[in-house]
């Protein structure tokens, strides 16, 4: 086995597995303390950071972080990497690919290009030797566009999900909410409900709310109820009207294990949905979640830190080519992601690893209330994403989500992200927005009390 | 702050439908003044029940009359930081608990109350005494002896465990501060082990959450309570395999986040 070494002043710092030295790089974070992985103090950290800089791209493909035979992430990810594309950067440590990356002549073609030959460790590495502002610069320069009944990822463009749960699934209080968002100008990525119940009578009866909605109106948008996938493999089976199949999936073959799932059973349902050929102009149709910690929480991280990880699951997601993905940053809890800090800083490595290896990636910016982290936290976190190019986030009511009990941004917050670094919604779903009279040319949000949506609003429960 | 325009009369009547942040107007792309002022009220209180401190003199205090022998121990979380970093370390009593119990001279007792802060102060001060009174008032109705009642700072759900197995009790009864919610922050719950130990797991409790005023009652919960202990003692378990099979007397609650 490889011994990973480098010297700082008299103090020679020693690594005995790659998975060691990822982890003793990574900024600090509660989760990785908590796994006892974390660096010693900061000078073992930035000493095994000049390590991994001067580590040759090639080492991830001859040493994995999850034992080959144990893990089908890790098979998913050796069999599938593309020689081809990596050949550009084949040459390069992990130092020199940060410097590719920032290079001015690395453009989003040549980035869309080598994606394929870029492993999730690999991205994760770089990660670990970037910072912040070097997160954005690259993660701005990739493009990643997807299609279902919109055009997601294009630039200048900042999407999102209309997130309208309830703790009892009450219809007239999730179209109360729906109304409410669409009059904000949200929900171009997805209109997406988190439901009480994981049931397929509940799942069937809130698609048809949002179907019912959707074509009243001729909005271009799609919709999604996020429950297991196998519930939504059963309510496909019996006619229901299903746009998109959601997923929370982590990095480790256990971990998703624990969520009750595999490669195999995704690919069933990518197929399942796909056949239903509801997209007009694409046919993207999972959508997955994830977040730094899950492995962690599932006691299924094989010793390796928290990021990497999450960067593995980037490997799960792009094999069903998902119309989105996004990272829960903030929703595990202070033992995995401390403060408004850590947040921040996860949520950035999340967005940059997901869109360098070729992902449509969105985050939910948020907190719960035992973390050091308040709505100042997500506002930074918020710009900062929208600086960096990220497809979308999420629109809840009041950044209050009142069923699963946590802090997000709202549609107030998607107005002022969009105004204030002029970001517009997908375009089909723009144009909308401008034909019913809720935005004008400027894109700014037009007063009408009589709005044709109030109106209908107005009707929900005989009012 | 902005006038209320006609629709604010809509939402006010949407909201029967639900108690999300809906209607809240705008000025500009931003929240008016009481929308935002509302919301940072609550995570106020919300932070503030994470943060505050139980004042588990009072607490013995006020019970003493119906538990005259209480026990006052410690997690080995030596503070809330360290407390919300390492929920392993909430989990387990520090030395001097542990040798406190193993000290003890007390005869195995059928239920082992315990109280602990959790991850709401407010919860326990609000609601730990009364529901203490009407649950041991129900289990002496049964005859079911009680060991001391014990008081834990910076506890998590699995220390009852450890402080049941201590006291040699069948089962463990630990009364918790749940997460705050920005809409509630004083909710507080029960959870329940037969044969406590350390290292059972979340799938060997059973719970009882969401007990507050807009909740579920005292006199619910309790209620539940005695019917999940009868049936975890016939039985000689708790966990997935011990359901609410009453006829619908009272919400089933799945398990929860502390």
């Amino acid at each position: 086995m490889t011994i990973y070494q480098h010297t700082i002043r008299q103090n020679r710092y020693q690594f005995d597995s790659l998975k060691t030295l990822l982890a003793k790089a990574t900024p600090e974070r509660s989760g990785d303390a908590l796994a006892g992985l974390i660096a010693a103090n900061a000078e073992e950290r930035v000493a095994a950071q000049w390590c991994l800089a001067d580590l040759p791209l090639t080492t991830f493909l001859n040493e994995v972080v999850v034992p080959y035979e144990a893990d089908e992430v890790t098979r998913l990810i050796i069999d599938s990497h593309d020689q081809q594309a990596f050949a550009p950067i084949r040459h390069l440590t992990v130092g020199g690919l940060r410097e590719w990356l920032l290079d001015y002549r690395t453009d989003s073609q040549q980035l869309a290009v080598v994606a394929a030959g870029i492993t999730p460790e690999m991205a994760a590495a770089v990660a670990k030797i970037m910072r912040n502002q070097d997160l954005i610069a690259v993660a701005k320069k990739c493009q990643v566009i997807t299609r279902f009944r919109n055009t997601l990822g294009l630039a200048g463009r900042f999407s999102s999900r209309l997130q309208p749960n309830h703790p009892t699934d009450d219809p007239q209080g999730i179209a109360a909410a729906i109304f409410d968002g669409l009059l904000y100008g949200c929900g171009d990525a997805v209109i997406g409900i988190n439901p009480a119940t994981d049931s397929p009578q509940a799942m069937t009866s809130l698609l048809h709310l949002i179907d019912e909605l959707r074509q009243r109106y001729a909005m271009p948008v799609q919709s999604c109820v996020l429950a297991h996938v196998t519930t939504a493999l059963q309510v496909i089976e019996r006619g229901a009207p299903v746009d998109l199949v959601f997923q929370s999936i982590a990095g480790t073959e256990a971990a998703n294990r624990s969520f009750g799932i595999d490669l195999a059973l995704l690919n069933e349902a990518n197929q399942a949905a796909r056949s239903l050929g509801r997209g007009t102009v694409g046919n993207n149709v999972m959508y997955f979640e994830t977040g730094q910690g899950s492995a962690l929480s599932a006691n299924a991280h094989h010793g390796v830190d928290q990021q990497t990880c999450e960067a593995r699951a980037y490997a799960v997601a792009r094999a069903f080519e998902p119309l989105l993905v996004n990272t829960v940053v903030g929703f595990i809890g202070p033992e995995y992601l401390y403060d408004g800090k850590q947040i921040t800083r996860a949520a950035l490595e999340d967005h940059f690893c997901a869109k360098l290896l070729g992902l449509p990636m969105g985050c939910d910016a948020c907190y719960t209330n035992h973390a050091e982290a308040d709505q100042n936290d997500i506002d930074n976190l918020l710009v900062l994403l929208a600086s960096a190019g990220c497809t979308y986030v999420m629109g809840v009511p009041g950044a209050d989500d009142i069923m699963l009990n946590y802090q997000s941004t709202s549609y107030h917050d998607i107005r002022f992200v969009q105004s204030s670094l002029g970001l517009r919604p997908a375009p089909e779903f723009e144009a909308w927005l401008q034909q019913l009279g809720i935005v004008d040319q400027a894109g700014l949000l037009i007063a009408n009390e009589r709005h044709r949506l109030l109106q209908s609003a107005a009707q929900l429960g005989g009012l | 702050m902005a006038e209320q325009p006609e629709s604010a009369q809509l939402w006010q009547r949407l909201r029967q439908f639900t108690n999300a942040r809906i209607g809240l107007g705008r000025v500009g792309d931003g929240l008016p003044t009481k929308a935002h002022l509302a919301f940072q009220q609550d995570h106020a209180l919300a932070r503030d029940a994470v943060h505050a401190h139980v004042d588990f003199a009072a607490l013995a205090s006020t019970v003493q009359a119906e538990f005259p022998h209480i026990l006052r121990l410690k997690s080995a979380a030596v503070d809330r930081a360290s407390y919300l970093k390492r929920p392993d370390l909430g989990r387990m009593l520090d030395a001097d608990s542990r040798q406190q119990l193993a000290t003890l001279q007390s005869a195995p007792a059928t239920i082992a109350l315990v109280v602990a802060d959790g991850l709401s102060a407010v919860a326990i001060e609000r609601h730990a005494a009364p529901l203490l009174r009407l649950i041991k008032q129900q289990l002496s109705e049964l005859g079911w002896s009680l060991a001391p009642l014990s008081l834990v700072e910076q506890g998590r759900v699995a220390i009852g465990d450890e402080i049941g197995e201590l006291l040699g009790a069948e089962l463990v009864v630990i009364l918790i501060g749940e997460r705050p919610g920005l809409s509630v922050a004083d909710s507080l719950g029960i959870y329940l082990t037969y044969a406590p130990q350390r290292g059972r797991t979340d799938a060997e409790r059973n719970c009882i959450s969401n007990i507050h005023p807009q909740g579920l009652s005292y006199a619910a919960a309790s209620e539940l309570l005695v019917y999940l202990l009868g049936q975890a003692r016939q039985r000689r378990l708790t966990g997935v395999g011990l359901k609410d099979e009453r006829q619908r007397l009272s919400q089933p609650t799945n398990s929860s986040l502390e």
